[in-house]
């Protein structure tokens, strides 16, 4: 690890109105590090994920990245194209609903190559053998290249969308509840293959999920979100098996045990 | 005005002046920026959308009393549609008319540039149904205006790696997309991707319009059209294994006609007036070499 963080939330909020999505969440993230954000159904996960990855634009605070050069740019005071060119290069955004992160209307190659005749890759073979090889890496058959995404099933959707999000070699990825709707011998392979990948290829990443289960396999570090809240934060073992709040000891103790 | 008696006055050329003149800014934008969409309060034309709406607005905008007008559809000039808007031209605007490419000075054009070299004082006015050259993958236009104004053209490479991917070379053979002087992609127009090469450099003006879709754009004279491509699949047009069957031009875009029912068919030009000139300059291809045989 080196000695400044990768990411650098500082008291963000988001507003709907009068009510709150997010309220005063800061945070830092470090290079190599998983983070998950768990909570329940409307405890503003999803708010905080998308204000992070400038989907959504707070109303108050900062969010400040490394750039490649080692300095740090306030995200919402880059222009746009920038922080569109940062999307499809230095960041990937795994969405729950593979449809949403997909081309579903074309191959499963042209899928993956996207981002690289993104940043200019003008070689078709070049593309095609990068996209070959990642789609290796996600375990997807190498005779899928030509197939269309909607031939997949839930779990190859969601692999390829995750080799479509790495193939530019990105430094920070964000998921949103990334095995929702899959069942849980799927889920167990996709959350094998991304605590490779993660591993592997040294990325921070920043996990949304209200699976405990996933928190505990994948992350290093977690936040306990409540009514927009962050209202605990460690490292995710600590937090899971020496819950502090009244809150995050209820929703240890609501794990179903089998 | 219409000196017609019998005939409703309409204005010259149909549209009203303010209508000219807010078409005409349009056009002077578009110029100013090679290959951008402008939109436009396109009008309702008496034809129907899809008939070439926004090519009429755009010559009835430009046209004067002394301009002779040239229409074309498919490359020839007795067609429905280019006979029913030249028709249309010489009623509301009572201008001379021609099929002769040299003798025009606008040429409206339906999925064809003539094959005769156009000239600095000719302008070449295109009728288009879809101007946006990503639609077919981004289907929001709030998206497309947006990757458009941040030059994000990579999905338009993605169109082009799905063709060799299915088809092992590219497979669109028209609306074949272009860069424009370096900048904006550009649809243009249905014309078979064997015109684009003619619309780089070209000393006429080109003018887009399409009128369902409210959009004008331009490629100015001696601009720069580069047909996208892949470094080891690079951009070519069709090529044609026989000359054409009755004047025998060579490197011209051939139509294929069907003559009967056993399997009969010719290869002719597509532009009519290029080969009416060739023919009456003397050239024969083989159909007509052999007249006794074609008669039998």
């Amino acid at each position: 690890m080196t000695d400044s963080p990768l990411l650098k939330v500082n008291d963000l909020s988001k507003f709907y109105g009068t009510r709150h999505g997010c309220r005063n969440v800061a945070f830092e993230l470090w290079p190599g590090e998983v983070l998950a954000i768990v909570g329940e159904s409307g405890s503003g996960k999803t708010t905080l994920l998308n204000c992070l990855s400038t989907r959504l634009t707070p109303t108050t605070g900062s969010v400040e990245y490394q750039m490649r050069d080692g300095s740090f740019r306030d995200l919402y005071h880059m222009s746009e194209a920038e922080r569109r060119f940062l999307m499809r290069t230095d960041w990937g955004f795994v969405h729950q609903n593979p449809a949403d992160g997909l081309r579903m209307t074309v191959s499963a190659g042209a899928n993956v190559g996207e981002r690289l005749m993104a940043v200019g890759n003008r070689h078709y073979g070049n593309i095609r053998a990068t996209a070959t090889d990642w789609l290796t890496r996600v375990e997807i058959g190498v005779d899928r290249i030509d197939d269309q995404p909607r031939a997949f099933s839930g779990g190859m959707r969601q692999r390829l969308q995750i080799a479509r999000n790495l193939v530019t070699g990105p430094r920070l990825v964000f998921m949103d509840e990334p095995t929702g709707g899959l069942d849980v011998s799927v889920q167990a392979r996709l959350l094998d293959l991304v605590r490779g990948l993660v591993s592997d290829l040294g990325l921070s990443a920043i996990i949304v999920t209200h699976d405990l289960a996933v928190a505990r396999l994948l992350s290093h570090r977690m936040l306990v979100m409540k009514d927009g809240h962050v209202i605990e934060q460690g490292l995710t073992d600590r937090v899971l098996d020496d819950p502090h709040e009244p809150y995050t000891q209820l929703l240890v103790s609501s794990i179903l045990q089998v | 005005m219409s000196s017609h008696a019998d005939l409703a006055t309409y204005n010259f050329a149909y549209l009203d002046e303010q209508t000219k003149r807010m078409i005409r800014r349009a056009i002077l934008k578009a110029i100013a920026i090679p290959g951008y969409q402008v939109p436009f309060a396109s009008r309702e034309m008496p034809m129907p959308y899809g008939w070439g709406t926004g090519g009429v607005q755009v010559t009835a905008s430009i046209i004067g009393a002394d301009d002779v007008l040239k229409v074309i559809d498919q490359g020839a000039d007795d067609t429905t549609n280019a006979v029913s808007i030249r028709a249309f031209f010489q009623k509301v605007a009572d201008i001379a008319v021609t099929t002769k490419t040299d003798e025009a000075t606008i040429i409206q054009t339906r999925h064809r540039i003539p094959e005769t070299r156009l000239k600095s004082n000719q302008v070449l006015v295109y009728q288009v149904p879809i101007p946006e050259p990503l639609r077919f993958l981004e289907p929001r236009e709030t998206e497309t205006r947006k990757m458009h104004a941040l030059e994000e053209y990579g999905l338009m490479h993605v169109k082009l790696y799905e063709d060799i991917a299915r088809n092992g070379h590219i497979a669109t053979t028209y609306s074949y997309p272009v860069k424009v002087q370096g900048r904006y992609v550009m649809s243009p127009s249905p014309t078979p991707k064997f015109d684009n090469p003619k619309m780089h450099m070209s000393d006429a003006l080109q003018l887009f319009g399409a009128g369902r879709e409210k959009r004008i754009y331009a490629v100015p004279p001696h601009t720069e059209v580069v047909s996208l491509d892949f470094e080891d699949h690079p951009f070519e047009v069709q090529k044609f294994d026989r000359p054409c069957a009755l004047c025998g031009a060579e490197h011209v875009y051939l139509d294929e006609v069907i003559l009967d029912d056993k399997g009969g068919r010719m290869f002719v030009c597509s532009d009519t007036d290029h080969c009416e000139d060739r023919r009456a300059d003397g050239h024969v291809g083989e159909l007509l070499a052999k007249p006794q045989e074609a008669a039998e």
